[in-house]
This record gives C-alpha cells, structure tokens and sequence, in this order.
C-alpha cells in the first residue's frame, strides 16, 4: 500500500460515503455509516446495493452515499425491504434504522421480518433515544436515564424496561446472524466492522436474516461530551446491552 | 384466438386481472369480504414465479408494495375498509416518493369494525386520497366480475403511466359475486422504461445512482430544486389525469330528464331500473362515473345545463352524491337515495330495482 493509500485508508473518506450529511459533534451515527460503507467497499458491492432508510439521525450518513437508496416512512424500512429483497435476490439489500424506528414505531415490521425469516440486513444504531426529535424515551434508554420525556429519569412504572434486540433477533429461527457492538476503542470499532461484514456475508449466502445493533453515542440528548460518552457506554450502556455475536449459522435447519 | 372463459367470483378475477396487467407481486393481509383475493395470489403466483408474501399488517403491505415499487416492479395489494384505513400513512408516502401501485379495496360497512358484507361508505375517504397531504390517487370503479379483471389491469397502465397509485374501489357484493369472466389482452400506449427505479447503480444504464424519497424539494433534488417545485409537479400531473382520464358509461342519457348517478353494484340496479322506467313511458337515464376520482364532472354539469334532474343512487348516507352537487352547480336539482332504502334494515341489505323505480316515478311525476 503506498503511503496516499494507507492515508486515505486512516483518515480519508471511503468512496461510497458522498456528500457529509451534517450531525452533531461526537454523534457516532456517521461512524457506523462509515464502517458500512468500508464493508461494502471491501466486498466490491456498491454498485450492488439497496439501502432503505429509517426515519431519525441514523439515516444522515446514507442521504447521499454512492448507493441506490430509498427512505422508508418511520419504521416501515423491514417492509420495504422485505418486498425489495424478494423482487431483486441478487440485489445485497440492508435497512439503517434507529433504536426508536427499529423496536419502537417499527417493531411489528421488525418482527414481520423477524418471523418470515426474509434475507436482508438490518443495522441498528442504539443511542438509547430519540435522537432527531430532542431525546425522548425510546424502549432502549436505561432504567434511571434522564430524557426529555422521563425528566425523572426511566422507571419501571412509567417506562417499563429496556428492550434487548440483538438479543430478540437471534429467538428467529429464521435469523442467520446477531451481534452487538460499540465503537467506544479502536479494538471494538474493528469487532464491530467484522460483525457488519459477517452480517452482509450471511446475506450474500443466502443464509437468513442478519442484524446488527450499534450503541452509538449522541451527546446533546446524553447532556455529556463526546469523550464522556465513551465512559458512559463503557460504563453503564453495555451492562445492559452486552456487546458480541448472539447467533452465527452457516445454515438454518 | 378464441379468447379464454370461466366461471369466476369477482375477487378472484381481481387476480386474474392482475395477470393480465403484467403484475410481479402481490402483498397482502386477509380481511373480509377480501379473503378470496388474497387466498388466489397465494395459489396461483408462487407456481408463475412470482411474489407472494402474507404481510404482517395492512401497514405492512402498503409499505411492502412501496419497496416492490421502488425496484421496478409492478405491485399490487387489496384490502377492505379497515385495512385501507391502516393503509393511508404509507400511499401518502408512495405519492411523495412517486411510485406506482394498485390498492384494490373491496369496501365494506363503517365506521369501525363495521359490517363484513357489501357498503359504498368509503367513496369520500377514497376519493380524496386518503393520507395526509393533499393528494390525489385515480380510482376505478368495476360494476361486475368482468370490471374487477378489466380495471385491475388497466390500473397497473395508469400507476406506471403516472408514477401514482391507482385504487379500484369494488365492494363486498361485486367481490363475493359469480359471473362469466372473459380472460383479455389489452394493448396499453407503451410506456418508458422505469429508469428511476432502485437495481443497485451497476444495472442501471448511466451507472449513477438512484435516490427515492418522500420529501423531494425539501431534500433538494436535481428535478425539484424545492419544495414548492415538487408540489407543483404534483398540481400538474393532477390536473393532466383529470383532463385525460375521465371515464363513464352513459346509458340512455341523451333525452333523459331524470339522470340517474351510480357506481358499483347499486348502478345494476339503476340499469334495470332505468329499463322498466322507460317500458312505463318515463325519460331516464344513468350516469355511471367509472372513474370516481377525476369525476366526470362535465358529463353531470352538461344535463344539468340541459334542464335535467338527478338521482344519486349510493349506498351509503350520502358522500358521491356531494360531488355531483358541485357538478351540476346548482342547475339541476340532486336527489339522493341511499341506504336507508336497502330492502332489509341489516348489513345484508340492498338497493334494489323496485325501490329505485318507485323513486323515480314519484321525482317525474
Ligand atoms: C409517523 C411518524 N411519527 C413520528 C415521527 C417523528 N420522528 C422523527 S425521527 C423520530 C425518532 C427517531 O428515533 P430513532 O429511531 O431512535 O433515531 P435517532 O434519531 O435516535 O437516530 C421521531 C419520533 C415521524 N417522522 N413519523
Ligand atoms: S441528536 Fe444525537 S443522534 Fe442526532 S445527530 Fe445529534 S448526536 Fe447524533
């Protein structure tokens, strides 16, 4: 690798990204966007692919990558790549979504999906809010977090208790692959790039359903700063959502 | 060739009017009276090789026939009066993102759960497009199994034509009805090829990219460099279906005074009654609007202009019967006779031939 390889590699942009779609400082959504777009470089797809977009933050980084995409109404991106899937097999066909488009307004689609065993790929990014509409109780936010509308922080009588969805996605018979990740160090940023492309691998394969979820941090809604965002995760976020693989099969039988 | 004849209930001639409009997939719900649509999709499509798949809710399927859409396919789904209500978030977000689809929908008794036999309570909530947003969908309007083959295929035409969903609004009567159904090939103006269409960049021609989405001009586009660019693109294509796609049977019109105005299955029963009107001497005439949205407005407002009255049979508590109001422009007097005048107070209830007649009789006495 020449030396304006190995640069554009470290800190360049990877060709598919396009044109930034502007996020708050520290917000790791474009990161996970980033870390797609490496993968599907890597596996030569991009002029392959269908991207369907949730509603919310996480969907920025797609607008205007280099990939054929659509935006879903909020929570209905499992449908409409369910129907893109099925009409286009070849196609590698994956949905970006919140945690609040995926299990919140979204989960019938998800479990739609979920129990038809269709073959596309789900990316979650789980900033354990709403984001893009000023940082609400989502089913992911930790019992105790302050949001904006559990002022007193989540409690059972009010807001129940979080949602565990990598973990839900891999009871599906029909799902092939499940992993959480986090991008808090170098070392988790790559584990979390190689479940990605484990994922779109189980897709490519034919195998079933893959999904990945993401904890991504989102400072403003937090009321931290980017770096104390990493602490938190490290220290509150994956006690709840462990991080790792919940489902690897080269086969469903 | 002799062209092919059976024996068919009109929800299954949906089907196979489907096939004749060239459809690749069909997503779908049960409810009734629909059942039979779904159950023929799911017998006859996988075994042609193409899509079936039972959604998970009625949100499902609409959202499941944007994504068939979006890849080029052509779509379908049918529904009665519940589901299309669970429906309307995800057409208005079709007519934004400009895809083409059909939504049959086989209306039923409301509010609510309502009745799960035949009604014509939907006609408003149809023909104004449904959703949020100020839209408008072009809806067919089939008076019998043959219509159901008919219409469903030149639906599909028309969605492609227009980028823009196409409803056939049917009911439960029609749905549930067995006549002789003639299998037809129709040959359609053709059309461009769907370019715009998502198939991964590297199997589209320019080998660019293709961006779908529900807010163009507000996600500044090429075509829409704004928002209001967008909407009046909408506006025109709009007023270009309504100049050209206006559709209607006139039967026995020309020297009628009394017009009688009816779709679906009711406008059977204003045929016959229009027929034993005549036998008694009396000059009536029916107006069938096939397409209730755009609504031949003009055909209305030219009898009214003419000196005639009018009947609007509908069985409902009167919603068609507004638009011809407008139409006539206050010219010709509008009665209504609508469902308090089915032959039984129940949901089973319908209008008939006789109840029509005597209406007429006592309007041009
Ligand atoms: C039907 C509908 N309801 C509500 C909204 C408003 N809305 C936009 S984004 C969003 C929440 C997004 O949260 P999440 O999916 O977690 O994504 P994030 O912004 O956190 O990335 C909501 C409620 C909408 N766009 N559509
Ligand atoms: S609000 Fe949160 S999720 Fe949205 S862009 Fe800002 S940091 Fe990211």
């Amino acid at each position: 690798m020449s030396a304006t390889e190995t640069k554009q590699k470290v800190v360049g942009k990877p060709a598919l990204a396009g044109f930034p779609f502007p996020s708050c400082p520290g917000c790791q959504h474009p990161v996970v966007g980033r870390m797609v777009f490496e993968v599907v470089e890597e596996l030569g797809l991009g002029g392959k692919t269908i991207v369907v977009i949730g509603v919310g933050c996480h969907g920025g980084p797609m607008f205007f990558a280099n990939i054929d995409a659509i935006l879903a109404p909020h929570g209905r991106a499992p449908d409409i790549a369910t129907a893109a899937k099925r009409l286009r097999p070849d196609a590698l066909v994956f949905t970006v979504q919140g945690d609040g488009d995926c299990v919140a307004i979204g989960a019938g689609p998800f479990i739609g999906a979920l129990t038809r065993g269709e073959k596309f790929t789900t990316i979650m990014c789980n900033n354990t809010n709403y984001g893009t509409t000023g940082g609400q109780l989502a089913p992911t936010t930790v019992m105790g977090q302050v949001t904006s509308t559990t002022p007193k922080g989540r409690s059972s009588e009010l807001g129940g208790y979080p949602i565990h969805t990598a973990e839900l996605a891999a009871t599906f018979r029909g799902t092939a692959y499940s992993a959480r990740g986090a991008l808090t160090t170098g070392a988790w940023y790559q584990r979390t790039k190689k479940f990605i492309r484990t994922a779109f691998e189980k897709q490519i394969n034919k195998v079933g359903f893959s999904f990945v979820e993401v904890i991504s941090a989102c400072p403003p809604n937090w009321h931290l700063t980017p770096v104390e965002c990493l602490e938190w995760i490290d220290e509150v976020a994956v006690k709840e959502f462990p991080l790792g693989e919940f489902k690897n099969l080269g086969e469903i039988t | 060739m002799m062209a092919e004849k059976m024996l068919v209930q009109g929800n299954e001639a949906v089907g196979w009017g489907a096939l004749s409009g060239g459809c690749d997939a069909f997503f779908g719900y049960p409810i009734t009276p629909q059942n039979e649509i779904t159950d023929w999709f799911a017998r006859e499509f996988p075994e042609r090789g193409k899509v079936f798949v039972q959604s998970q809710s009625e949100t499902g399927s609409i959202n499941m026939l944007c994504g068939g859409a979006a890849v080029g396919f052509r779509v379908i789904t049918s529904t009665s009066s519940p589901g299309w209500g669970l429906m309307q978030e995800g057409l208005s977000q079709i007519v934004a993102t400009e895809l083409p689809c059909v939504v049959v929908m086989v209306q039923r008794g409301g509010p609510g759960a309502g009745s799960i036999r035949h009604a014509q309570m939907d006609y408003t909530c149809v023909t104004r497009g449904g959703g949020p947003g100020g839209y408008n969908n072009i809806v067919l309007a089939p008076s019998s199994v043959q219509e159901n083959h008919d219409f469903v295929a030149l639906a599909f035409h028309l969605a492609d034509k227009y980028r823009n969903p196409v409803v056939v609004l049917t009911d439960g009567l029609i749905g549930q009805m067995v006549e002789s159904l003639e299998i037809r090939s129709f040959d359609f103006e053709p059309l461009p090829e769907k370019e715009w269409a998502l198939r991964g960049r590297d199997e589209q021609k320019d080998k660019v990219r293709r961006f779908l989405h529900n807010a163009p001009g507000i996600l500044p586009m090429p075509l829409y460099p704004n928002y209001i660019s967008f909407l009046k693109h909408l506006e025109e294509k709009y007023h270009k279906m309504a100049e050209i796609e206006v559709r209607y049977e006139a039967y026995h019109v020309e020297d009628a005074d009394l017009v009688l105005v009816a779709y679906g299955y009711p406008s059977r029963s204003c045929k016959r009654a229009v027929r034993m009107a005549r036998d008694e001497g009396l000059k009536v005439g029916l107006i069938r609007p096939i397409t209730l949205w755009p609504f031949p407005h003009q055909a209305i407002k030219n009898k009214a202009i003419a000196g005639s009255i009018f009947l609007v049979v509908e069985d409902s508590q009167g919603q068609m019967v507004e638009d011809v109001r407008i139409a006539s422009e206050n010219r010709g007097a509008v009665h209504f006779l609508g469902m308090w005048a089915r032959h039984l107070p129940t949901d089973g209830g319908m209008i008939m031939p006789g109840i029509v007649l005597k209406e007429i009789r006592r309007l041009l006495s």
